[in-house]
């Protein structure tokens, strides 16, 4: 990345954006096919909560004034309570699609659970 | 969480804005929201879950391997690696850095040529001093710092600034609003701790080590309008995108000059009464930081104030499980100098540059942000292990 002669026009942007930091990237899963999919997976989360967070902007605008231009979306000014709601949303939405990771959590904290087929042996028992 | 009071991370659009700040889209600011969202999610709700399953599983395991506790944070984090949810987390977090310079450059660089413009355009002429012959010091090659691509200096086309911009545009997604508007709360932290502990200090010359795009020295060079600030930083994106910045927002005595801060012969044998640094320390180098202290010795006025601040050291109080997360940026983020800053005797640097003992001062520096609108660092209970914006102060006042 040492200086080039040409100009900011002629930079690939979307290649440049995604470009890889200088440094061995750590894998952290025991399957790096696994994480591949991870990451995949919360970019597309991320695409996600941008489109809702625009449909959300489009129906505030709609009612509001029954009709918008594309230009209405883009300078949005969501009032405080809109700002909150909409981040109440985004808590909402990570702790859905994050929910096993809550559930490996609360299953720490009760190791001597039984599991479906035990309790069913136990409880059917005379 | 309390359910009835929202406390997760302000709108991005609470961000301040400047004459070079990089324009941003509905989707891009609804981008960067979701992503301090996942940040927080992941230090508030999935981060507590390593703790637990540290204690649950991780330290019984090793103490049944080896009959003893961990001695020390390189065992902790060992016996980690192969914990579910620390990697969960672990490769999680990877992530939303790797999404977060992804969202900021994608923002930034199809803009590169209005912002090139604009910065020429709102620069003062003797506000910025940029010189070509200044090498790049081997900490700021070895990796890209906190996964940056490019890091802060590279060049991507002549007179590049967008390694900046994309700093600035998206830190909100990792700091949550803690930094405040214009992401200084450091800055404004650091005049709050002047005014409580030297009431009376009015200095004239002021020097900023390592000041980036200038977040932290401007609230600086507000309070004290009389005075000359120099802000010294070796990667010339950073300087000319600050100085662009620092004008646009009407701060006019700040020069932005690039300089390696280990070795600053351009100014005199105390040039300066106030020298200061806010988070620079842990990005340089073993090499570098012995220099650059000696440098502070040089430079500083008699009575004059050196402190910089930190993340709070390793010491025989910290537990090594803290201490094995608190590292993790430097295995995990590309913070390569984090682990041994902190387990560095920082008043022996201080000492073997010159200070004397009675010299030293030590003591603490919060955030300090807007907080009708953004979060309280200093009342915030979440731990983020080395990313809370609270600090600890190596520093000095010279004898008179």
């Amino acid at each position: 990345m040492n200086k080039p002669a040409s100009g900011p026009a002629s930079l690939d942007s979307i290649a440049l954006s995604g470009a890889k930091a200088k440094g061995k990237r750590p894998w952290f899963l025991a399957d790096p096919d696994v994480e591949r999919v991870l990451s995949i997976t919360m970019a597309v989360a991320g695409e996600l909560a941008v489109l809702r967070q625009r449909l959300d902007t489009i129906e505030s605008l709609l009612e509001e004034r029954g009709s918008i231009s594309r230009a209405d979306i883009e300078a949005f000014a969501p009032s405080p309570a809109q700002q909150e709601a909409r981040g109440r949303w985004n808590q909402e939405y990570l702790a859905r699609i994050l929910r096993i990771l809550q559930q490996e959590q609360e299953a720490l904290e009760r190791p001597d659970e039984p599991t479906s087929e035990e309790a069913g042996e136990r409880i059917g028992e005379k | 969480m309390n359910d009835n009071r929202y406390e997760g991370p302000p709108d991005y659009r609470a961000v301040g804005a400047h004459g070079v700040f990089p324009e941003t889209t509905h989707d891009q600011v609804e981008r960067y929201n979701f992503l301090a969202h996942l940040n927080r999610h992941l230090a508030a709700s999935v981060l507590p879950g390593v703790a637990r399953a540290y204690e649950a599983r991780v330290a019984p395991a090793f103490a049944a391997e080896h009959g003893r506790e961990p001695r020390d944070r390189r065992e902790v984090r060992k016996a980690l690696a192969s914990e579910p949810i620390h990697q969960a987390w672990s490769a999680l977090r990877r992530n939303t850095m790797e999404m977060r310079q992804q969202a900021g450059l994608s923002v930034v660089l199809p803009q590169l040529a209005a912002l090139m413009e604009k910065a020429e355009r709102l620069t003062p002429p003797d506000s910025l001093q940029l010189d070509e012959g200044v090498r790049m010091p081997d900490y700021l090659t070895a990796v890209d710092h906190h996964c940056m691509p490019g890091s802060y200096h590279a060049e991507r086309v002549a007179g590049d600034l967008s390694a900046a911009a994309n700093y600035d545009s998206g830190m909100f997604v990792t700091t949550g609003g803690l930094l405040g508007r214009f992401t200084d709360g450091g800055g404004r932290g650091m005049v709050d701790y002047l005014g409580r502990h030297h009431p009376g200090f009015r200095p004239r010359r002021i020097l900023d080590l390592g000041c980036g795009l200038g977040h932290n020295v401007l609230p600086i060079a507000e309070a004290f309008p009389e005075a000359q600030v120099t802000a010294v930083d070796v990667a010339a994106p950073m300087l000319r995108y600050g100085a662009a910045r620092a004008a646009s927002l009407g701060i006019g005595n700040v020069t932005f000059v690039q300089a390696d801060c280990a070795d600053l012969d351009a100014f005199g044998d105390t040039s300066f009464d106030w020298i200061q640094s806010t988070m620079f320390l842990h990005e340089t180098s073993a090499k570098a930081l012995p220099r650059i202290m000696a440098e502070c010795r040089r430079l500083i006025a008699p009575g004059g104030l050196v402190i910089h601040i930190e993340q709070p050291q390793y010491d025989a109080e910290m537990p090594p499980f803290e201490q094995a997360m608190r590292d993790w940026d430097a295995f995990n983020n590309n913070e390569p100098f984090w682990t041994k800053l902190h387990e560095i005797d920082l008043d022996r640097v201080m000492l073997d540059a010159g200070f004397e003992p009675e010299e030293l001062l030590h003591g603490g520096v919060a955030a300090v942000v807007d907080t009708s609108l953004f979060p309280d660092a200093a009342a915030d209970e979440v731990e983020d292990y080395g990313r809370k914006p609270a600090w600890h102060i190596t520093g000095a006042r010279a004898a008179v």
